[in-house]
C-alpha cells in the first residue's frame, strides 16, 4: 500500500503572528516557517503504519512556493520515502486555496495509484479545514476527518473521530482520505543520521500545469486584523454576584 | 522560568557561510555543507534543544542530583531528554563513521555545543564528557579498546568522565597518589580517590567509562610518571555485554553553586580493574586530547549562557517601563518608557551584543582551524587553534560570566530573585572560569607554553594572518578609519607586550607570569577585534556588490563600530599593565598581607 501525505509550509506555531501594517495579511518576512503541526501528525502516523509492515511507501507532497522544499526535506528526514514538490507560486505570501490543492492532490493520487491519503485536519495558518473533504469528493471515495485513532484491518480502516459530543468510531474502505487531529500521536524528531540519508532521497519538482490545474485565487482578502486585546478581569465577592454577572453582563448563561 | 532563548540560527548561518565561507573551504567533506543542509540540521537540532532540553533546565537546577544508596539520580525528565538526544544521533555528529558517527566537522559540532549549552548546560555536560572520552580513546586506544568502547560512546549508550583531581592536588598533577598495579599485560589494579568528577555517576546510561590518571609504582616521579587508564563502571565481556560491577564506588556528590543537575562526584577506586590507554607514563599527554577539547567546549558553554542572558535581558528591557526618556525633539517624554531607551541600559546591551557576536565568530574560526588542521593535516592551522584554545577557555569564560551578570543587572532587583532565571545563568556560568584548568592556569599555559611552542611559530602565524588581511583588503575610507586603524593600533599593543616577554621572560619568568592573565585578555580582546574587522568587511563587500543590506547586517556594522571604540582600546591599558612586570606585584612578604 502507498500512503500519500500532503505537508504544508506554514508560519511556525511558536512565532507570534503579526499583521502587516496595510492589513493585507500576515507578515512573513524573515519569519520562522515549519511543517504544519497537523501534517506532522499525519506523517508520523503514516510512518508508524509503514513500520508496522502495513504500507510499502510514503510519498510526501507539498504545494506552494519553492521554499516548501525545506518542509519536504524534513518529511524525508522523518521517514517519507520520496517527495513531490509542486511549485504553484513564486510568492511566499500567496496561499494556494483548498480547491486547487485538492485538484493537484487528486491528479497525483491518480498518477501514483495511492490507496490512503493521510493529512492534517487543517493548516494552522488560515484554519480552512477543507482540503481533505474536497479531495475525497473529487476522488469519489470515503473520508474520515479529525482522527484520533486509526486501526488498519485489510481493506478496512477503523477511525476514531473527535466530535463535539465525544468520540465517534467509523469504518471506511480503501481508498480513503483521513484527516488527523491533535491527539492521534506525538510526532518524532528527525534524527541526524536520517537527515543525512534524506539528502539522497528523491525529490521531484512539478508545476500545476503538469496536472492540468490552473491555480487561481477565488477568495478575496478584505482585511486582516489582530485579535482584540484581552480586557482586564474583575474580582467578584460572591457566587451570587458571579452568576449575576455571567447572566446580565456577559450574557453567557 | 522567565529567561528567553531562541537559537540564533541567522547568526550561525551568517558566520559559517558568509564570514568564514566554510562550504567553499578546500577541506575534506566541507563542500557538502551547503546552506540548505546546514540550515536543515541546525533547525532540527535547535528544535530538539528548545523543546526537550530547555523545559527541564530550571526544574533541574531546583531539584538537583540526588545521591541515594550509592547511586546518583538525575532530576526529573533528564533520562527521557538524554534518551531523545541519543535517539537523534546528535552525540555522534563529528565522530568517525567507522564507529557509527556522522563524520561532520568540529565547526558544526561547536555550534550544536553552544545551542545545547544555552538550553541546558547540566545535561549537555554529560554528553560533552562522553565525546571527550570518545576522542581520547580514538586518539590513543588500541584496536580492541576502540572496538569495545567507541561505538557505545558515539551513541551515548555509555557515557564518559575524566578523572584527574585528587583531594590534595588538582593543577599540579605530578602530586597524584592514585596507583595502578600491573596484573597482566595492559591490565592494572587501580586504587585511590578522585574528586570533582563531573558526570561521575548518574542514571542516564547503562555504563560509565572513566578515564583515570594514576601512577604505576616504580615509574619516574612527577608528571612524567603518570599513565592513563580506562576504568569502566561495569566490566565489559568479550562479546561486548556488560559483566560484573568494577571495584569502584561513589563516595558522595558535591553541593555546588551551579550546574546542579550535573553530578560532581567523589570516586573511590578500590583495586578497580583498569586498562592502560596509550603508552605507559604518557598519561598526561594523552589526557590533553580530552582537555583541549574540553577547554574549547568550556569557552563555548560560557558564551552560550551569555547568549541566554543577553536575549533575556533584551526582552526585559523592551517590556520593563521605567523612567522618562529623552525624545528626538530634545524633551523628556511625558510618560515612562521601556528601559531600552536609557543610555546606561543600552551600554549594557551593547557590551553583551558586541562581545557575544565577536566571541562566537572567534570560536567558530578556531574550530574551522581545527578542522583544517585535522582533515587537511595543516600544521599551521592546528598550531594556531592550540594557541587560541586557552584564550577561548579563559577570556570567553571570564567575560561570558561578566555578561551574565550584566544581564542580571538589567533585570534590577528581579535579577537577584531565583524565579526570574537570571541567577541560575550567573551560577551556572561561574564554573567555566574554574574547571578544565582555572583561568590563571590557562594564562600560564598561553604565556609559558603556547607562545613559545615551535619557536613562537603560532603567534607569528597569527600576526602574519592579521597583517596580511589588513594590507590586502581594499575598503572604504570609513571602514579603514573606524576598523582597520584601531586594529592596527591594537596590534602594536600586542607586539609591545610580546616584546616585553621576549626581553624579560627568559631571565625572569615571573616577569612574564605576572602579566599572563592580562596577556590572555589582551589577546582575547584583540582576536575578537580581528573578528569584527572580518565581519564588517564582509558586510561592506556585500554592500559593494549591491546585495540587500537588511537590519541584521546593518546592526553588524554598528555593533562592530561599538566594539572597536569601546572594547578594543583595552589592549593599550593591558599592555601597559603587562609591561609593569612582577616587581611591585611580588614585593610584599607573605606576612605583610
Amino acid at each position: 500500500m502507498k500512503i500519500l501525505v500532503p505537508v504544508k509550509r506554514v508560519i511556525d506555531y511558536n512565532v507570534k503572528v503579526r499583521v502587516k501594517s496595510d492589513g493585507s495579511g500576515v507578515d512573513l518576512a524573515n519569519i520562522k516557517m515549519s511543517m504544519n503541526p497537523f501534517d506532522e501528525i499525519a506523517l508520523e502516523e503514516a510512518i508508524r503504519i509503514k513500520e508496522a509492515g502495513k504500507a510499502d511507501e510514503i510519498i510526501a507532497v507539498s504545494i506552494g512556493a519553492s521554499q516548501s522544499q525545506e518542509t519536504l526535506r524534513t518529511a524525508l528526514a522523518m521517514g517519507a520515502d520520496r517527495a513531490i514538490l509542486v511549485v504553484a507560486t513564486d510568492d511566499v505570501n500567496q496561499d494556494i486555496e483548498p480547491l486547487d490543492v485538492a485538484k493537484i492532490l487528486h491528479a497525483i493520487v491518480v498518477e501514483e495509484r495511492t490507496d490512503l491519503i493521510l493529512c492534517g485536519k487543517q493548516a494552522i495558518d488560515n484554519d480552512m479545514n477543507a482540503t481533505a473533504q474536497m479531495l475525497s469528493a473529487l476522488m469519489g471515495c470515503s473520508q474520515a476527518t479529525f482522527a484520533s485513532k486509526i486501526e488498519l484491518a485489510g481493506e478496512k480502516i477503523k477511525v476514531t473521530r473527535e466530535v463535539d459530543g465525544g468520540l465517534q468510531v467509523v469504518e471506511v474502505t480503501l481508498p480513503s482520505v483521513i484527516s488527523v487531529d491533535l491527539r492521534l500521536n506525538e510526532p518524532r524528531y528527525a534524527s541526524l543520521p536520517n537527515i543525512m540519508k534524506a539528502k539522497r532521497k528523491p525529490l521531484e519538482q512539478k508545476e500545476p500545469k503538469d496536472f492540468n490545474v490552473l491555480v487561481k485565487n477565488r477568495l478575496e482578502i478584505i482585511e486582516t486584523n489582530e485579535p482584540a486585546e484581552r480586557m482586564a478581569g474583575i474580582k467578584v465577592s460572591s457566587v451570587d454576584e458571579l452568576v449575576e454577572k455571567l447572566k446580565n453582563d456577559a450574557g453567557v448563561i | 522560568m522567565l529567561t528567553t532563548y531562541q537559537a540564533p540560527l541567522e547568526e550561525f548561518h551568517f558566520l559559517f557561510h558568509e564570514v568564514l565561507h566554510a562550504s567553499e573551504q578546500e577541506i575534506e567533506g566541507f563542500s557538502e555543507l551547503t546552506p540548505e543542509f546546514t540550515s536543515e540540521i541546525l533547525t532540527m537540532g535547535a528544535k530538539i534543544a528548545t523543546e526537550v532540553m530547555l523545559p527541564i533546565n530550571s526544574s533541574g537546577d531546583k531539584e538537583g542530583c540526588k545521591f541515594e544508596n550509592g547511586l546518583v539520580i538525575t532530576p526529573k525528565g533528564f533520562v527521557k531528554a538524554f534518551d531523545e538526544i541519543r535517539k537523534g544521533g546528535w552525540a555522534g555528529l563529528d565522530c568517525d563513521p567507522l564507529y557509527g558517527g556522522q563524520g561532520l566537522p568540529i565547526t558544526l559540532s561547536l555550534i550544536f555545543g553552544e545551542i545545547f549549552s544555552s538550553c541546558n548546560i547540566s545535561l549537555t555536560i554529560y554528553k560533552a564528557l562522553t565525546h571527550g572520552t570518545y576522542a581520547t580513546i580514538y586518539a590513543h586506544g588500541n584496536s580492541i579498546q576502540k572496538n569495545t568502547y567507541l561505538p557505545k560512546l558515539v551513541t551515548c549508550e555509555w557515557t564518559g568522565t575524566m578523572n584527574l583531581t585528587e583531594p590534595h592536588c588538582g593543577t599540579d598533577l605530578g602530586m597524584i597518589k592514585t596507583k595502578a598495579e600491573p596484573i597482566s599485560e595492559g591490565e592494572y589494579k587501580i586504587t585511590g580517590q578522585k574528586i570533582f568528577i563531573s558526570a561521575g555517576d548518574h542514571d542516564l546510561s547503562e555504563n560509565i567509562i572513566h578515564l583515570v590518571l594514576a601512577k604505576v609504582p616504580g615509574g619516574p616521579t612527577g608528571v612524567k610518571g603518570i599513565s592513563l587508564f580506562i576504568v569502566p563502571k561495569f566490566l565489559v565481556n568479550n562479546d561486548g555485554s556488560l559483566g560484573r560491577k568494577n571495584n569502584l564506588s561513589i563516595g558522595s556528590i558535591e553541593k555546588k553553586m551551579g550546574i546542579h543537575a550535573n553530578a560532581t562526584c567523589v570516586l573511590n577506586y578500590d583495586g578497580a580493574t583498569g586498562y592502560l590507554l596509550g603508552e605507559k607514563h604518557q598519561g598526561v599527554q594523552a589526557m590533553f586530547t580530552m582537555m583541549n577539547e574540553a577547554r574549547l567546549g568550556v569557552g563555548v558553554q560560557s558564551l552560550a549562557l551569555a547568549e541566554v542572558a543577553y536575549q533575556s535581558s533584551l526582552t526585559y528591557s523592551k517590556e520593563r517601563v521605567q523612567g522618562k526618556s529623552l525624545e528626538s525633539d530634545g524633551k523628556f517624554s511625558t510618560s515612562p518608557k521601556p528601559i531600552i531607551c536609557h543610555p546606561d541600559v543600552r551600554r549594557n546591551l551593547m557590551n553583551q551584543k558586541s562581545f557575544i557576536e565577536g566571541a562566537r565568530a572567534l570560536t567558530l574560526w578556531t574550530a574551522l582551524l581545527l578542522d583544517k588542521g585535522t582533515r587537511s593535516s595543516d600544521k599551521k592551522s592546528y598550531g594556531l587553534a592550540s594557541l587560541l584554545t586557552p584564550v577561548i577557555k579563559g577570556y570567553i569564560s571570564d567575560i561570558g560570566f561578566d555578561m551574565t551578570v550584566v544581564g542580571q543587572q538589567i533585570f534590577g532587583g528581579h535579577g537577584y530573585i531565583e524565579e526570574w532565571g537570571m541567577s541560575q545563568l550567573v551560577r551556572d556560568s561561574r564554573i567555566a572560569m574554574i574547571y578544565e584548568g582555572t583561568n590563571g592556569v590557562q594564562a600560564i599555559d598561553l604565556v609559558g607554553r603556547k607562545l613559545n611552542s615551535d619557536g613562537g611559530a603560532n603567534i607569528m602565524y597569527l600576526l602574519e594572518l592579521v597583517t596580511t588581511y589588513l594590507h590586502q583588503s581594499t575598503v572604504s575610507e570609513e571602514i579603514e578609519n573606524e576598523f582597520f586603524v584601531p586594529l592596527k593600533n591594537s596590534l602594536n599593543d600586542l607586539k609591545s607586550a610580546l616584546k616585553f616577554f621576549l626581553d624579560n621572560g627568559t631571565k625572569n619568568p615571573n616577569a612574564a607570569l605576572a602579566g599572563a592573565s592580562d596577556f590572555l585578555h589582551l589577546l582575547g580582546v584583540f582576536c575578537i577585534g580581528f573578528m569584527w574587522v572580518k565581519i564588517v568587511s564582509r558586510v561592506s563587500e556585500k554592500k559593494k556588490a549591491g546585495d540587500k543590506i537588511n537590519k541584521f547586517l546593518e546592526a553588524k556594522i554598528v555593533t562592530g563600530r561599538y566594539y572597536m571604540a569601546n572594547t578594543l582600546p583595552k589592549t593599550k591599558f593591558l599592555a601597559t599593565k603587562i609591561k609593569a612586570g612582577d616587581k611591585i606585584l611580588m614585593s610584599l612578604e607573605p606576612d605583610q598581607f
